[in-house]
């Protein structure tokens, strides 16, 4: 099996590299297209803000590979949030990103209320809305470690939500297309299966 | 099943010389542990997340070093962070790359603000917890940097209130406050303290200091609304095993992990 995990330029990616070698894979790092293109899976990482990731991957010419992908996908934190069509995370003075436009939707920034601390930082639960072969073996109360200021959209490709104030999309999965917006290489026994799940999809699993 | 946000229970690891060491109100360190030892101890444990203190890289001028971190980034699934002298951009990126989840800064942000503000921009608030040592001076809170060695410990000029506003402002993703009035005390956390904190802002804030029994931690749960609680020696001697704290916590109807 080969994993590449795309270069996005966010710093932190040795934690997704640890969890998947306690897997027993050995990912690639790279931003090179045609390694990118023939791994079996892919892992779209991503710690950072939107606009500057989405301006890397087209400085790479990568959002078009990425796109085009017909192997099993995993964004991961921002690289879920990428796959939706724009955010509305500020860039340069402009209000807004374009992101991959994979799955529908636009990001909204999380807003902070009575009780509720922005960013939605630390260990919540979720709630399964379908099934999936990436929930296999999951508890209905698994618990996943989130970092993040903006949420998804819940829609047709949610697969579970989680709520901070507001309900958002915490698990996606569109085609071969898949997104945590937790950290799965960080949440203990429960993201280790998510990991482990990801790695059983099929090639033409739908 | 939806509980929400669960509350953090945040062991410390003080970091010297490649060992966990601890002292009481910052003097008399003494040896604790390994550092993979412990981490691998927590994390087995069902601790929230782990900080790690590189305690005197601040007062001897240097960044944290980073051989450790990428050891404890192998072993451990659960978030880290680490805090120790990291004055730059390129300081923190090198403890990221190397596995941490996030920075915690302290005496660099008092000596210069703006660096939240470009840890911000490099790396996003999630990363980026600014570390405060209170102690109550002439009927108010202030800080102090330099705490990793109490010859070099200074007075910043800072109100804490006014600062943990500020670095808020500046963007910084958390507070860990520690009162180091109750630091190694083991008598309670500083609720007063928290509370006011807790009312000026809005990102999540982390207790320190004082932790000496369960009800202690159920007290600044309830009364503060601290997003997570942060000690040291009642872990490393383990007078108060972690799954039983989240256990009592449960049952006091406090949101926690099991």
């Amino acid at each position: 099996m080969t994993l590449a995990i795309i270069d996005s330029g966010g710093a932190n990616i040795s934690s997704v590299i640890h969890a998947l070698r306690r897997q027993g894979v050995e990912p690639v790092f790279t931003s090179d297209s045609e390694i990118i293109r023939g791994a079996d899976r892919v892992i779209l990482p991503g710690v950072g803000a939107a606009g500057t990731a989405m301006a890397r991957l087209r400085e790479l010419g990568l959002v078009e590979c990425i796109r085009h992908l017909t192997q099993p996908v995993l964004g991961i934190c921002l690289g879920m949030q990428l796959l939706f069509e724009s955010s509305a995370e500020s860039h340069q003075g402009e209000e807004g990103v374009d992101c991959l436009g994979i799955i529908p939707g636009k990001l909204q920034k999380l807003q902070p209320g009575e009780g509720l601390r922005v960013p939605h930082m630390g260990w919540n639960t979720t709630r399964f809305l379908r099934t999936h072969a990436l929930l296999n073996g999951l508890p209905d109360d698994a618990w996943f470690y989130f970092v993040h200021s903006y949420r998804a959209p819940i829609g047709a490709s949610t697969l579970a939500s989680c709520t901070h104030g507001e309900e958002f999309a915490a698990i996606v999965a569109r085609d071969n297309f898949h997104g945590a917006q937790f950290h799965p290489e960080r949440s203990a026994q429960h993201g280790a299966k998510l990991l482990d799940n990801f790695m059983q999809l099929g090639r033409t699993q739908i | 099943m939806n509980t929400g946000l669960a509350k953090r229970i945040i062991p410390c690891l003080d970091v010297r010389d490649d060992q966990v060491v601890k002292g009481i109100q910052f003097r008399d360190h003494r040896v604790m542990g390994g550092i993979i030892e412990l981490a691998t101890r927590y994390s087995a444990e069902g601790a929230d997340e782990l900080v790690f203190y590189d305690i005197t890289a601040s007062p001897e001028g240097r960044s944290v070093d980073s051989d450790w971190v990428s050891a404890v980034a192998e072993v451990i699934d659960i978030p880290f962070c680490v805090a120790g002298g990291i004055r730059s951009v390129e300081e923190a990126r090198k403890v990221l790359q190397r596995g941490a989840d996030k920075i915690s800064i302290n005496t660099p942000a008092v000596q210069r603000p703006e660096l939240v503000n470009e840890l911000v921009d490099a790396f996003g608030s999630q990363c980026v917890v600014v570390g405060v040592d209170s102690v109550l001076q002439d009927g108010q809170w202030v800080t102090r940097q330099m705490t990793g060695i109490p010859d070099q410990m200074q007075q910043t000029g800072h109100r804490t209130l006014d600062w943990i506003v500020e670095v808020s402002d500046r963007g910084a993703g958390e507070i860990v406050l520690n009162c180091m009035g109750s630091d190694g005390t083991r008598e309670g956390f500083d609720i007063e303290q928290l509370k006011l904190a807790r009312q000026l802002i809005s990102i999540p804030l982390i207790a320190s200091g004082g932790a000496g029994s369960v009800s202690h931690f159920i007290d600044v749960f309830e009364q503060a609304d601290v997003d997570g609680a942060l000690a040291a020696t009642v872990f490393h001697n383990n007078k108060i095993p972690i799954p039983a704290l989240k256990q009592s916590l449960s049952a006091a109807g406090i949101g926690v992990r099991l």
